[in-house]
């Protein structure tokens, strides 16, 4: 798999993330020698070899179901650029 | 029953699987401590880590993942001991993490079976695909104002279940029939309230049309309905414009579609062209979910009698009809108020007082079964008055409106109006002799040969008796006197 100029575009556009145009060339140089590194691990053999998700040997910690958190409106809209009786206020996004 | 549409070009068949969201009973989110109530003020039931801060993290819930399990085996379906959850990467303003996490390579819940009963009394097994455990978005409000929307993350983080259908449904009202039984079964089970008006079971139904035989269609996906009725809807806009597109040569475009309450059609969301581009992959903050068979085994050793096996019990012990019971078994509600009402009586006269009289009364009244001013056990009282033979069939439909009207027993009101059943042989013969008097020109027919006049004069003396006669009685000495 090779990323080119227009992949680069379209996963920044994923991503939201601004690129200029004269930087894309230069990124999926980058992105294709990172993707290279992992073919090259694909050659090791991994027949047999249980998928590994944590090197730590732990367990998904689990929670009760109680009520322990929220009520905090005025802190988790504290940061919101516009807010309004307790909403966040965001440019009109309707479908 | 033949489910083909027909069209200009000859028949064609539906195609319909659907997506349902049902929000998890819980006291708390899947993610986070934060309360899953209905109804509390804007942000309110938020924490920083529905909210995305950085640098919190997701600890599940364990009650959800019990939850989820429970809905499994009531699905009749592969429980999966380990699952993973992945991130759905997509950027929207109710949806502050940037991705929803949900499970999508490995749900906690594989193949399972939902089996629907039609009107015509057939009935179709459909398939489940899978079950999987994910977080709800936050609401958007679009009215408030001319050029912002207003969010609110209440919901941000609550556990949904989606369950997925195969495309095994034909119509409808299959489809219909399958999200009102899917709903019968969550609420048996507990795992969901069902509660569509407060969004907590919303379904996406994919829809495509084919010629018999040929290979699928394309389809397309409707969102988020949270009504039988629109669900209902929906399909048959789609079935009509989808035949109506392709009949004069055009293609149907796989598409996401939204559902028009005010127009009842559907209409293509703006296009984004990289709506479909989740790039889902492990989420690096939850590990696998494992879970035990031993644990798979308690909850299942927990599971209530669901409504399919109740109706098969109703059916098999009590000699109901298929239909009835479906009708009894459809709410938990309705099947225990029954239940109570039939023990140790006539099972099939009770459930003909249910489905008939109550449930008639109720729905002219407006009301639920849980707001019946006739209890269970009133309304057992009454049918035994009937079947001991205190009163009438017809009487007993009087007593019953008077009972719902006032939350009166049936005893004390044939008590208070004398409407006790006339099993007396001299009241009952003074009547058919007063019948026989006035209409003896009928008796003369009726001699000749007129058979058929027999009802009529069971009619005459049931009304002069102000319907209070035995019409057992009546028969027997009607005959003997005519003879």
């Amino acid at each position: 798999m090779s990323v080119d100029n227009n992949t680069v575009k379209k996963i920044a556009r994923l991503a939201r993330i601004h690129v200029d145009e004269d930087r894309r060339d230069a990124l999926a140089g980058e992105l294709n020698a990172i993707l290279s590194w992992i073919e090259e691990l694909e050659t090791v053999d991994t027949d047999n070899v249980e998928p590994l998700a944590s090197v730590t040997g732990h367990s998904l910690p689990i929670r009760d179901d109680v009520v322990s958190d929220g009520n905090k409106q005025e802190q988790v809209i504290a940061n919101a650029p516009e807010t309004t009786s307790g909403f966040f206020v965001v440019p009109k996004v309707v479908e | 029953m033949s489910n083909l549409v027909q069209g200009q070009t000859g028949e064609w068949e539906v195609v319909i699987g659907m997506e349902v969201h049902a929000q998890v009973t819980s006291h708390s989110k899947l993610f986070s401590g934060s309360s899953t109530a209905f109804g509390a003020g804007p942000n309110q039931n938020v924490s920083l880590v529905d909210a995305a801060m950085p640098g919190m993290l997701p600890v599940i819930n364990g009650a959800c993942v019990r939850q989820a399990i429970k809905t499994g085996l009531g699905l009749k379906a592969e429980i999966n001991l380990t699952s993973v959850f992945d991130r759905k990467n997509y950027f929207y303003a109710d949806l502050p993490q940037g991705y929803q996490i949900s499970q999508f390579k490995h749900p906690i819940v594989g193949e399972g079976v939902l089996t629907i009963e039609l009107s015509d009394g057939s009935s179709h097994a459909i398939g489940i695909e899978r079950l999987h455990l994910e977080q709800d978005a936050g609401k958007s409000l679009h009215d408030q104002h001319p050029s912002k929307s207003y969010i609110d993350l209440n919901r941000s983080g609550v556990a949904l279940m989606e369950i997925v259908s195969k495309p095994d449904l034909r119509s409808a009202e299959q489809a219909g029939a399958y999200i009102k039984k899917l709903r019968s079964i969550l609420r048996y089970l507990g795992t969901c309230d069902g509660n569509m008006e407060e969004g907590s079971l919303r379904a996406d139904v994919n829809v495509s049309v084919r010629k018999p035989g040929a290979p699928l269609g394309t389809r397309t996906e409707t969102k988020n309905l949270n009504s039988v009725r629109f669900i209902m809807q929906t399909i048959d806009a789609e079935v009509e414009r989808q035949i109506e597109v392709i009949e004069d040569g055009g293609e149907i475009f796989q598409e996401t579609r939204l559902f028009d309450t005010s127009t009842g059609m559907t209409r293509a969301m703006r296009s984004k062209e990289d709506a479909h581009d989740y790039r889902y992959f492990p989420d690096p903050d939850l590990l696998p979910l494992s879970v035990t068979q031993d644990y798979v085994d308690e909850i299942a050793a927990e599971l209530p009698e669901l409504p399919d096996d109740i109706r098969m019990r109703m059916v098999d012990e009590y000699g109901l009809s298929s239909y009835d019971a479906g009708v009894l078994t459809e709410e938990r509600e309705t099947a225990l108020f029954y239940e109570t009402a039939s023990a140790g009586r006539d099972r099939k006269i009770v459930a003909n007082w249910m489905s008939v009289e109550l449930f008639g009364a109720l729905n002219k009244a407006g009301k639920i079964l849980a707001e019946s001013p006739v209890s269970p056990a009133a309304l057992g009282e009454l049918v035994d008055l009937i079947t001991q033979g205190t009163i009438s069939g017809r009487i007993a439909k009087d007593v019953f409106a008077e009972m719902f009207e006032t939350g009166e027993a049936a005893a004390s009101i044939i008590e208070s109006k004398g409407l006790k059943q006339v099993s007396d042989t001299g009241a009952i013969e003074a009547l058919i002799d007063k019948v026989i008097a006035e209409n003896q020109d009928k008796v003369d027919e009726y001699r000749g040969g007129k058979d058929k006049l027999f009802g009529f004069f069971v009619g005459q003396t049931m009304k002069l008796s102000g319907g209070q006669a035995n019409p057992g009685m009546v028969n027997q000495m009607l005959k003997d006197k005519l003879k």
